[in-house]
């Protein structure tokens, strides 16, 4: 919005960040990142459906140190996105909206993301 | 659309500093936006050393004393210095909120101080409020009824309905909230921001207003009130302890319940 000329207040570089902005900002971004893991799910289940050759390619490349980073992202972005959308879904109904509330909530997505994700690489499922 | 870097004549560069004289043990740095509107310059942040044995406790007081006794140049609003007016709502350590009831001692380290974010700023700590004022015009904060209110008195309210609107009309229009708002950053123009969404709720629940309906016509778009994602920094960062955060769902929840 320009105003005469009048320079603008520094935002982003100054505020300090509050844990549900962190949170909102994560959802959004695993969100994105959902989305272009979808591309890659279709690419594993048309590499199944095309035989055992091609499939192995598919395989070689998500065994790649690479690869198997964007998988643990991946899962990591699917535990946080959904349990924050849970919480979307409560605050949509009407509750969790005091300070601490709001404050434990995201603490507690962020902390069931991790531990989802971990269980989800040691049980190898 | 969201634009993340401050343009060209907008970034910060290295100020002045004000060291402190004579021989004071108790200091504290104060590192302060300053932008001269007549100097051509870009803003700046400059560093004021106060010695606090003879400071009062908030940090309006250390501006008060920085203005007096160091930088007469150094520009400001602040009116009743007992968090009432909301006229000295900045961004002190990195939160919006009251100078006047903001703690120095609270602060760790340097007490940085910036205008409320993403604002023009018309000179040093004060922004131009022009187009806040115009939101919360456009929501018509006054009361609307078809009906004449009695003869021989006021319209009264039941003590329920009166608690419906307590905490909703106890905001001070300090923009502390909305210009922590990131929707409201990128969006300004076509957002109304927690504030004015918070006042809209208060008319909205309020059991004398008879144009409900009206008010939530005018809501209804996908900028004014859906570019709330409940990021909560608004409910964080109010100075007043009130919650715009809940007002705007429960504005959504309204909404949704009278299509169905």
């Amino acid at each position: 919005m320009s105003n005469s000329g009048r320079p603008l207040s520094p935002h982003l570089s100054v505020y300090r960040w509050p844990i549900t902005m962190t949170l909102s900002i994560l959802h959004r971004i695993t969100g994105v990142g959902l989305s272009v893991g979808l591309i890659v799910f279709a690419a594993w289940l048309i590499q199944a459906a095309a035989g055992p050759e091609q499939y192995q390619y598919f395989r070689v490349a998500m065994s790649h140190p690479i690869g198997i980073a964007l998988l643990i992202a991946w899962t990591f972005a699917f535990f946080l996105h959904l349990g924050n959308g849970i919480r979307h879904l409560v605050w949509d109904v009407g509750y969790g909206f005091e300070k601490s509330q709001a404050n434990a909530s995201a603490y507690i997505v962020l902390v069931m993301a991790i531990v989802l994700t971990a269980l989800f690489w040691v049980l190898k499922l | 659309m969201a634009e993340f870097r401050l343009p060209p004549n907008s970034r910060i560069k290295k100020g002045r500093n004000f060291p402190v004289t004579g021989g004071a043990s108790n200091v504290r740095r104060f590192a302060v936006y300053r932008y001269d509107p007549s100097a051509g310059d870009n803003p700046r942040v400059d560093t004021y050393e106060v010695d606090m044995d003879n400071c009062a406790p908030m940090v309006l007081d250390a501006l008060i004393k920085i203005k007096n006794e160091i930088d007469p140049t150094l520009t400001f609003r602040r009116s009743c210095r007992e968090g009432i007016c909301g006229s000295c709502s900045m961004n002190i350590d990195g939160s919006n909120t009251l100078a006047c009831t903001k703690s120095i001692d609270e602060i760790k380290g340097d007490v940085k101080i910036y205008p409320l974010p993403h604002m023009p700023i018309v000179k040093d700590l004060v922004p131009d409020l022009t187009n806040f004022y115009a939101q919360y015009a456009s929501i018509k904060p006054w009361l609307q009824s078809h009906t004449p209110p009695p003869p021989d008195r006021e319209r009264l309210q039941s003590k329920q309905d009166q608690e419906m609107i307590d905490e909703p009309a106890a905001c001070i229009l300090c923009a502390c909230c909305s210009t922590a708002c990131p929707s409201y950053w990128w969006n300004s123009d076509r957002y109304l921001g927690p504030a004015a969404l918070l006042a809209a709720y208060r008319w909205l629940v309020d059991s004398r207003d008879e144009v409900t309906g009206e008010r939530l016509d005018d809501l209804e778009d996908p900028f004014r009130l859906y570019r709330c994602h409940t990021i909560m920094n608004c409910t964080q960062t109010c100075p007043k302890g009130l919650n715009p955060a809940k007002a705007i769902a429960e504005t959504k929840k309204m909404l949704a319940e009278r299509r169905y």
